[in-house]
């Protein structure tokens, strides 16, 4: 089996760098996201026996091969998939059997970030960005304007112009810069991202990654992200979980990952 | 042999499941109808496209219809002497059958497999995962609009391909055979009353012919939604979605059509049966 590779020097490099948020984690902070021995299989066996506590404020980032299951982690939390066994909780309630409206307003307090953005490509990037305002909130048309401007700001993109722009006329950076504007815009308490740096390219890996310290700094969210990129994860993480054939088998800080004697754990770092 | 059996007994569990949950989008799709929030833009929307997008193909599979059914219609009943019934062959025909199966079946072709490749589009791109994370029912927003817009647009799309084709059947009548036109449409309008009528106003063909279209609408919209929402493994999988939609469609349509005219029959009887 191929592990994804960092070197390991440079993360050792950047791990003493003071660059890295403060922890937020605290055992004494309620427990946000619970998954307690959870269990799911499709065509085989995807995770097995998945135990994964996050504390408000934390950012928990959650490592892995392609295939591993880490964005199945997300689409539980969302409940947008249903565990064989096990429970899902979030804000202390189990959602797994929660019906499909129960869900929904579960879902309104989650913002997510996907892989590739998932803009829908008919709306404009205003619509885009307010979609979530529109849906669940009564704000009138006057009160959305700013909001969806505040939050292009937020995430470095000059509201005049790309407001009537469609998502196709955008670069891959900049969709992704948008996702999140539309992922925050309605306040949610808790983001997940799914592989927010995948397919862009440097610069535009560590405006991503800038803006992710920034949401966590300024809004203090809870979050959950995604990813195989070792090097962006470790930068914006409290707290990092490394998936292995569907087990968690490392839970720690970054520092306590880089220092860790295990084989897998070093192939992986590379 | 156990192989075989076992890979029939997973293509009827398959099917079985397929069937169910084709079932389940319509049964939902109807009941957010009247749920709120409504997404009374997102209807007008699918109007256009399924309605008003569809009127210059149904112009002309109307016209061409009408025209050669007519023309054929002419030889056979030039034999007896008996042209003079061919605009109640081409009225009765256009009304009762060829008006709702081919308007449906052209707008399948179009509507179905459109539906199919957006919302296959959207479910491999995550859209629909989007929307379900910000709160919404992704068959309130995409499915129920599209099926309002079925059931609506369907009926009056017939209506212009039954008009076209009388229209058409009357140019052939006219500059083909020599028919007058007074003739011909007295033709029409005594093979409608022949039918009788409902509620003693409304013919009982032009019912029954606007009643198998409402089916026929929501068949076309939930087939290429089905399709769609289902779709997986990329461009490829949305490229099987779209052609699973329209043969799909088609064969409900037709299949339904029969059913429909058997019930039909009972319901609404014409006059001696």
């Amino acid at each position: 089996m191929s592990a994804v590779r960092g070197p390991l020097p440079e993360i050792r490099r950047e791990l003493e760098e003071p660059v890295r948020p403060s922890p937020q984690a605290d055992a004494s902070k309620p427990v946000v996201i619970e998954l307690d021995d959870v269990w799911l299989s499709f065509d085989r066996p995807v995770l097995r026996g998945v135990n994964l506590v996050v504390r408000e404020g934390e950012t928990v980032v959650v490592l892995g091969e392609s295939g591993s299951g880490k964005s199945t982690i997300l689409k539980l939390i969302m409940r947008l998939l249903v565990p064989d066994r096990g429970r899902v909780c979030v804000f202390g309630r189990d959602i797994v059997g929660l019906d499909f409206e129960a869900a929904l307003e579960v879902r309104k307090h989650i913002g997510m970030v996907f892989q590739y953005a998932a803009l829908f490509d008919s709306l404009t990037v205003y619509e885009n960005v307010a979609y979530p305002l529109r849906e669940n909130t009564d704000l009138p048309e006057e009160a959305i304007y700013p909001v969806v401007r505040e939050r292009l700001e937020f995430v470095n993109l000059d509201p005049d112009r790309v407001m009537s722009q469609l998502p196709g006329e955008l670069s891959g950076g900049m969709r992704k810069r948008v996702g999140i504007a539309r992922a925050i815009a309605a306040n949610p308490d808790i983001i997940l991202y799914d592989e927010p740096t995948a397919g862009l390219d440097p610069l535009a890996v560590d405006a991503i990654v800038d803006l992710t310290r920034k949401l966590q700094r300024e809004l203090g969210v809870t979050s959950i992200v995604v990813t195989h990129d070792i090097r962006a994860g470790f930068r914006v993480a409290d707290r990092v979980d490394l998936l292995r054939d569907g087990r968690i088998v490392f839970e720690g800080t970054p520092e306590q990952m880089v220092a860790a004697d295990d084989p897998y754990i070093r192939a992986f770092l590379g | 042999m156990g192989r075989f059996v076992a890979a029939i007994d997973t293509w009827m569990r398959n099917a079985a499941l397929g069937v169910q949950e084709y079932f389940v989008l319509g049964q939902r799709a109807v009941r957010f109808v009247a749920a709120r929030p409504f997404y009374g833009a997102d209807v007008l929307v699918q109007m256009d496209r399924i309605g008003v997008g569809s009127i210059p193909i149904i112009l002309l599979t109307g016209l061409f219809t009408g025209m050669v059914l007519a023309l054929q219609s002419s030889v056979e009943l030039g034999r007896f002497g008996a042209e003079i019934y061919l605009g109640s062959l081409v009225g009765a025909s256009m009304v009762r059958e060829l008006g709702p199966v081919l308007s449906a079946l052209m707008v399948a072709g179009r509507a179905s497999s459109g539906i199919a490749a957006e919302l296959g589009s959207m479910r491999v791109t995550e859209q629909i995962d989007a929307m379900e994370t910000m709160g919404t029912d992704p068959i309130k927003k995409l499915v129920t609009p599209r099926l309002l817009a079925g059931i609506t647009m369907l009926p009056l799309l017939t209506i212009v391909a039954d008009a076209i084709g009388i229209i058409g059947g009357l140019v052939i009548a006219v500059f083909r055979i020599d028919l007058p036109a007074d003739i011909y449409l007295r033709g029409v309008w005594q093979s409608f009353a022949a039918s009788g009528y409902v509620l003693g106003v409304f013919p009982r063909d032009f019912v029954s012919g606007l009643l198998k279209p409402v089916v026929f609408g929501a068949i076309i919209a939930l087939t290429g939604a089905y399709y769609g929402l289902t779709a997986t493994g990329g461009t490829e999988g949305v490229g099987m979605a779209t052609t699973r939609a329209v043969v799909t469609a088609s064969i409900l349509i037709l299949g339904t059509d029969y059913f429909l005219t058997q019930l039909l029959l009972v319901v609404l009887p014409p006059p001696g049966l």
